[in-house]
C-alpha cells in the first residue's frame, strides 16, 4: 500500500476524531457531522484508488444502489421513528462486517490458498460472530419497536442455560477452527451460533429497556469493523471502529445508571413480569381528575412550568401541540421549560431530537440533574406520556421495583398535571403513587387532542 | 501485529474522552452519526469486491457488504444533518 494512501487513511481517521469532538457543542455539531462525512469520502476515495479498473462496473452500481437506499430512508424517516432507524442500521454495520470477514475468509481458504496467521483467524472469528449477533439481535430490536412482534419481554424456561451453552460451542467451535482453517464447516456452524444467539438475547429484553440495547448493539457493530480491520491490517477501520464502540458503550452505561440497573440485569431481561403480582396487593390510589378548560385556567394562572415529556409523547405525536402551548404561555410570560430524563423515549436523546424537529429551542431542555432542584419553585408540571421516571416510590419505597432510580422530582412542584391514556402502569409495572398525591391531577385523554383543546380555550381567555 | 493493538488502545482511549463530553441532548444524533461511521467498512467491502470474479462465494459476499455499509454511511450521514439541522436556539 502506498504512503499516499496510507496519509490519506490517516486524515480520515483524524476527521472521525475532530467531527465527535465537534458533536460536544450544539453550535458545532453540524459541521462536526460534515467533517466526519468528508473523512469518509477521502477514506473511499482513497480505496477505490488501490482497484482494479475491472471491478469498477460492479462497485459502483453496489454504491449507486445503497446510496439511493440511504438517502431515501433518511430523507423519509419521521423522527419518532429514529430509534427503529438507528437499530437496523446498527444491524446493516454488523453484516456487512460479517459479509467482509466471510469475503475473505473463502477468497484464502478457497481461492488464494494461503496460510492463515493465527492474528487473522481469530479476528475473522471475532467479527464474524459478532457481526453476525448484531444483525439478528439489532432485527429483532428493530421489529420490537416497530411493533411486528411484542415489545414486551419473551421469556422461556431455560433460556439462560441454552444461552450458555451456545456460548460454550461458540468457543469450542472457534478453537476447532484455528486449528483447521480450511474446513468450512466450523465457520458455518459458527455462523448459526452467531444468528441464533443474536435473536435469543435479544428477545427476552422489553420495549423500555430498548436504549440500553440499541446502544450496546451500537457498539457491537463498531466492534466488528475494528476486528475487520484487524483482519485487513488496516488503521482507519481499527481506528473508526473503536471510536463507534467505545461511544456505544458510554451511553450503554449512562441508560444503566439512569435506570440504576446493571447491564447483566438489562441483558438477563424479563424486567417488570415477576413484580406484577406483588405490586397488585397494595391500596388502590385514588385519583383527581381535571378537565381540559380547568387545566386551560391553570396554565392561565401560574408564572413558572416544566413538561415532562416521555415515550407516550411520541406515540401520541404531541411534540408540535406542546410547542403551540408553549408560546401561549410565553405570550403570558409564563416561565417554560422541558426536564428531560436520560431514559425518557425508546433510544438515548430521543425526546430532545422530537422536540427539536417541533421548534423548540434546545436551551429550553433541561437535564435531570440541572433542573431537579427547581421542582419545589414550579408552579405546574405537565407530564406527558412519562410514568416511572417521575414514581416517587423510586426515592421512597425500598420495595419498589424501581427503587434507587434517579427519577425527576416533579411531584415536589406545586401543581401537577399529568396527561395520560388511561390508569394503566408504567413499564416496571408498578403503581405510580404520584397520581394519588393531593397536589396530582389527571388529565385522562390522548395527549394531542387534549392538549390541542387546552391550547384552543388558551387562545380564547 | 502490536501496532494494531496499540492504535486500537488509543483510539478506544481518545473515544471514551471525546464521547463522555457529548451533551445527552445530542446522543440520538450521536448514535446516527456512529452509524456512518461504523459504515467505514465499506473500506473492507471494497477491498473484498477487488478480489472480484475469483470464486462466486467472496464476490457476491463482498458486493452484499458493499451495499450494506453505502447505506450506513450515506443513510447515517444525511439523517445526522437533518436532525442537527432542527437544533436551533431561539
Amino acid at each position: 500500500m502506498s504512503l499516499a494512501i496510507e496519509l490519506a487513511y490517516l486524515v480520515a481517521s483524524i476527521l472521525f476524531v475532530l467531527g465527535i469532538k465537534m458533536l460536544n457543542k450544539t453550535q458545532s455539531a453540524r459541521q462536526g457531522n460534515r467533517l466526519s462525512a468528508l473523512g469518509m469520502f477521502i477514506a473511499i476515495v482513497a480505496t477505490l484508488l488501490q482497484i482494479e479498473a475491472i471491478s469498477l462496473v460492479e462497485i459502483f452500481g453496489c454504491i449507486i444502489l445503497g446510496s439511493a437506499i440511504g438517502l431515501y430512508y433518511a430523507n423519509k424517516v419521521e423522527m419518532t421513528k429514529m430509534p427503529e432507524m438507528v437499530a437496523i442500521f446498527n444491524g446493516f454495520g454488523g453484516l456487512a462486517s460479517f459479509a467482509v470477514a466471510l469475503s475473505d475468509y473463502f477468497l484464502r481458504t478457497e481461492v488464494t490458498m494461503e496460510s492463515i496467521t493465527m492474528v487473522t483467524i481469530i479476528s475473522i472469528i471475532v467479527s464474524v460472530f459478532i457481526g453476525g449477533l448484531t444483525f439478528t439481535g439489532s432485527l429483532v430490536a428493530y421489529l420490537k419497536l416497530n411493533g411486528n412482534i411484542s415489545g414486551s419481554p419473551i421469556t422461556f424456561k431455560g433460556q439462560h442455560p441454552i444461552n450458555l451453552i451456545l456460548f460454550i460451542a461458540f468457543l469450542a467451535t472457534a478453537v476447532f477452527t484455528v486449528i483447521d482453517q480450511t474446513d468450512p464447516l466450523f465457520i458455518i456452524v459458527l455462523i448459526v451460533i452467531a444468528l441464533v444467539l443474536g435473536v435469543l438475547t435479544v428477545i427476552p429484553i422489553g420495549g423500555a429497556d430498548m436504549p440500553v440495547v440499541i446502544s450496546l448493539l451500537n457498539s457491537y457493530s463498531g466492534m466488528a469493523a475494528c476486528a475487520t480491520g484487524f483482519i485487513l491490517n488496516n488503521n482507519v477501520l481499527i481506528v473508526a471502529g473503536s471510536l463507534v464502540g467505545a461511544s456505544g458503550i458510554i451511553l450503554t452505561q449512562i441508560m444503566c445508571k439512569a435506570m440504576n440497573r446493571s447491564l447483566i440485569n438489562v441483558l438477563l431481561g424479563g424486567f417488570g413480569q415477576t413484580v406484577n403480582a406483588a405490586a397488585g396487593d397494595g391500596p388502590s390510589i385514588t385519583v383527581k381528575e381535571i378537565g381540559v378548560e380547568e387545566t386551560a385556567m391553570l396554565f392561565d394562572s401560574v408564572s413558572s412550568v416544566i413538561v415532562v415529556p416521555g415515550y407516550g409523547m411520541a406515540v401520541a405525536q404531541a411534540q408540535h401541540v406542546i410547542r403551540e402551548l408553549m408560546e401561549q404561555c410565553e405570550k403570558r410570560k409564563i416561565d417554560f421549560k422541558f426536564a428531560i430524563h436520560p431514559v425518557a423515549g425508546r433510544m438515548p436523546g430521543h425526546m430532545n431530537v422530537l422536540l427539536a424537529e417541533a421548534n423548540i429551542s434546545y436551551d429550553k431542555l433541561i437535564e435531570m440533574e440541572a433542573i431537579n432542584d427547581e421542582f419545589p419553585n414550579t408552579d405546574l408540571v405537565l407530564i406527558v406520556g412519562a410514568n416511572d421516571v417521575v414514581n416517587p416510590a423510586a426515592r421512597n419505597n425500598p420495595q419498589s421495583p424501581i427503587y434507587g432510580m434517579p427519577i425527576l422530582n416533579a411531584d415536589k412542584a406545586r401543581t401537577v398535571i399529568v396527561s395520560k391514556r388511561s390508569m394503566g402502569k408504567g413499564y416496571a409495572g408498578v403503581e405510580n403513587e404520584l397520581f394519588g398525591y393531593p397536589n396530582c391531577l389527571m388529565l385522562f385523554g390522548d395527549a394531542k387532542q387534549t392538549i390541542t383543546k387546552v391550547v384552543t380555550e388558551m387562545k380564547e381567555m | 501485529m502490536i501496532i494494531l493493538i496499540y492504535i486500537l488502545a488509543l483510539a478506544s482511549f481518545l473515544g471514551f474522552e471525546l464521547i463522555a463530553k457529548v451533551p445527552p441532548t445530542l446522543h440520538t444524533p450521536l448514535m446516527s452519526g456512529s452509524n456512518a461511521i461504523s459504515g467505514i467498512t465499506i473500506v473492507g467491502a471494497l477491498l473484498a469486491c477487488n478480489e472480484m470474479g475469483y470464486t462466486t462465494m467472496s464476490k457476491w459476499l463482498g458486493m452484499i457488504a458493499l451495499v450494506l455499509a453505502t447505506i450506513n454511511v450515506v443513510g447515517g450521514y444525511t439523517v445526522t444533518d437533518r436532525m442537527l439541522k432542527m437544533f436551533k436556539k431561539k
